[in-house]
């Protein structure tokens, strides 16, 4: 186990790790949670500038 | 009436102090900037006054611009967001107040001995020991406040952009605390516990980070809020801003030693530094078209709202610098750029045009909620949008052009290989372009001002606002 073959490893492990957000964000159980989740900034009724 | 202490209103007396004080050092720190802009095309500006001298406040300015108005309007829209996202007062207003007086403090100590000539050396953290061991107390206390919050929060999802907000606080409590360790000799002074190559190594770190973390990450933080709510509409797609917040945190830490090509740093770490820098463009641009997208079908909204049109604004430049940068950061295009005007162009292309424009838009979307009154006037942020684009526009062409030369006048050699220019040369090739940069530089400034005016007259004896939090039952 040469430094190399550290450096090798470990980019694949980097690589396995994003492709694995990436696929965990993508999922079909997700789409429901991130919908709501991108609504949540939307879930307020008091911020519009009150009138004086 | 008296709600402020109640656990069913926001805590918007934090975010009101950190949001006016972003506009005044906003002010104070680019008018420094214009100052040392006009003293490198007219030395004489410095009046042969020491504590005038561009050596002493290049710091300042950088660390007002950062720090001051950067920091101010973090603390701000990371209060301010957190809670409406997290439908929950902030955790402890006491500490909240604490970190907007001792931020406040922190500021004033550079203000004082900056130009007195007080500094570690170390670009980006001149400040010297007594002042870092007060950020730390500031920066522990803000991390307390900002995840006691969260962890008080009545929304099951934590929303994306408290993720970088986060990630900003705890890179920022890292990066301060192991490139500031140094050892004291004196009440102001201190030697910083590396030496050589180690030394610029962990500055770098420090210092690409900075802009990484400090200013990016957490202004990314503001942008998932502010672009969706001036817009209207949710972010394009909130899948892509979960792979962008995790590609981004990871590959930023690494791009520092693009900083120290060519220099004493192994081979090895800076071609390291630059294949993490070239691919950081990725996650880099994930986040911008993130951003420009959610004006997908609502593109005619640019046409009338100013406040939206400098957030959207603020993204093709964050493109544009998130592009420039890893092209400079090859060792080949870095031989001609480094050192150069280029770099500041650069810099400033980031600095104005993402960090700035972000932050006026998301101030010009704030303050007035924060005092219930309608802006001033509308007309004013469009004429200040115009102003403020044409300056960022005049000072960073003026640097390309201007670093470009410098790059090729100081490599340009005879046959017998000695230089063609002499470094004078070189420097009068430059007056022109500094000139035009002080005028970019200053047209940025009286947009600024102009901000000032009419937040003034927008929140001129108003009432501060007291917002009550929603009730569980719609968050269910």
């Amino acid at each position: 186990m040469d430094f190399g073959f550290l450096q090798g490893l470990w980019t694949i492990i980097v690589m396995i790790f994003f492709l694995g957000v990436v696929v965990w964000a993508w999922s079909k159980k997700r789409k429901k949670e991130f919908d709501e989740a991108a609504m949540i900034p939307f879930r307020e009724d008091n911020d519009d500038i009150i009138n004086e | 009436m008296f709600m402020q202490e109640s656990e069913t209103t926001y805590n918007y007396k934090v975010v009101r102090q950190f949001a006016i004080m972003t506009i005044i050092w906003g002010i104070v720190g680019m008018a420094v900037g214009v100052l040392i802009a006009a003293q490198l095309a007219w030395p004489v500006l410095n009046f042969d006054i020491p504590w005038l001298t561009f050596s002493r406040l290049r710091p300042l300015h950088t660390n007002a611009v950062i720090f001051a108005f950067g920091g101010s309007a973090l603390f701000a829209t990371s209060y301010y967001i957190v809670q409406r996202t997290c439908h929950a007062r902030l955790c402890d207003d006491r500490f909240a107040a604490f970190t907007f007086w001792g931020w406040q403090l922190v500021i004033v100590a550079a203000v004082i001995t900056l130009p007195l000539g007080y500094t570690s050396s170390k670009e980006y953290a001149e400040l010297e020991w007594p002042i870092d061991v007060l950020i730390t107390v500031i920066w522990v206390v803000y991390a307390y406040v900002f995840f006691g919050t969260i962890a008080r929060r009545k929304v099951k999802h934590i929303y994306v952009a408290n993720w970088f907000f986060g990630a900003y606080i705890i890179t920022v409590a890292l990066l301060h605390v192991f490139n500031s360790m140094a050892i004291p000799v004196s009440f102001m002074k201190s030697y910083s516990m590396y030496a050589g190559v180690q030394d610029a190594m962990v500055q770098w770190w420090y210092g690409h980070n900075a802009v990484g973390f400090f200013l990016t990450a957490a202004f990314l933080g503001m942008m998932y809020y502010f672009v969706p709510k001036q817009a209207e509409r949710p972010i394009y797609s909130y899948r892509l801003s979960v792979v962008h917040f995790w590609a981004l945190i990871f590959v930023y830490i690494w791009a520092g030693p693009h900083h120290l090509h060519y220099t004493a740093l192994p081979d090895w770490t800076q071609s390291l530094g630059m294949v993490m820098s070239l691919i950081l463009l990725a996650p880099s641009w994930g986040g911008m078209i993130n951003g420009l997208m959610t004006l997908s079908g609502a593109w005619q909204k640019l046409r009338t709202d100013p406040v939206l049109r400098f957030l959207i604004v603020s993204l093709s430049f964050y493109g544009m610098s998130t592009f420039e940068g890893p092209m400079m950061s090859i060792k080949t295009v870095n031989a001609l750029s480094h050192y150069t005007d280029w770099t500041i162009g650069h810099v400033h292309s980031g600095a104005l045009g993402w960090v700035a424009f972000i932050t006026i838009g998301s101030m010009y979307y704030l303050i007035p909620r924060l005092y219930g009154r309608a802006i001033y006037s509308v007309k004013l942020i469009d004429a200040h949008f115009w102003i403020s684009t044409v300056g960022i526009v005049l000072y960073i062409t003026a640097m390309w052009v201007s670093g470009i030369m410098q790059g090729l006048m100081w490599r340009a050699i005879h046959p017998d290989g000695t230089l063609i220019y002499s470094f004078v040369e070189s420097v009068q090739a430059m007056h022109p372009f500094y000139i035009i940069r002080t005028v970019g530089g200053a047209f940025f400034l009286l947009g600024m001002l102009i901000m000032a005016y009419n937040l003034w007259k927008t929140i001129a004896g108003a009432k501060p606002v007291t917002a009550t939090i929603p009730v569980p039952a719609m968050a269910h």
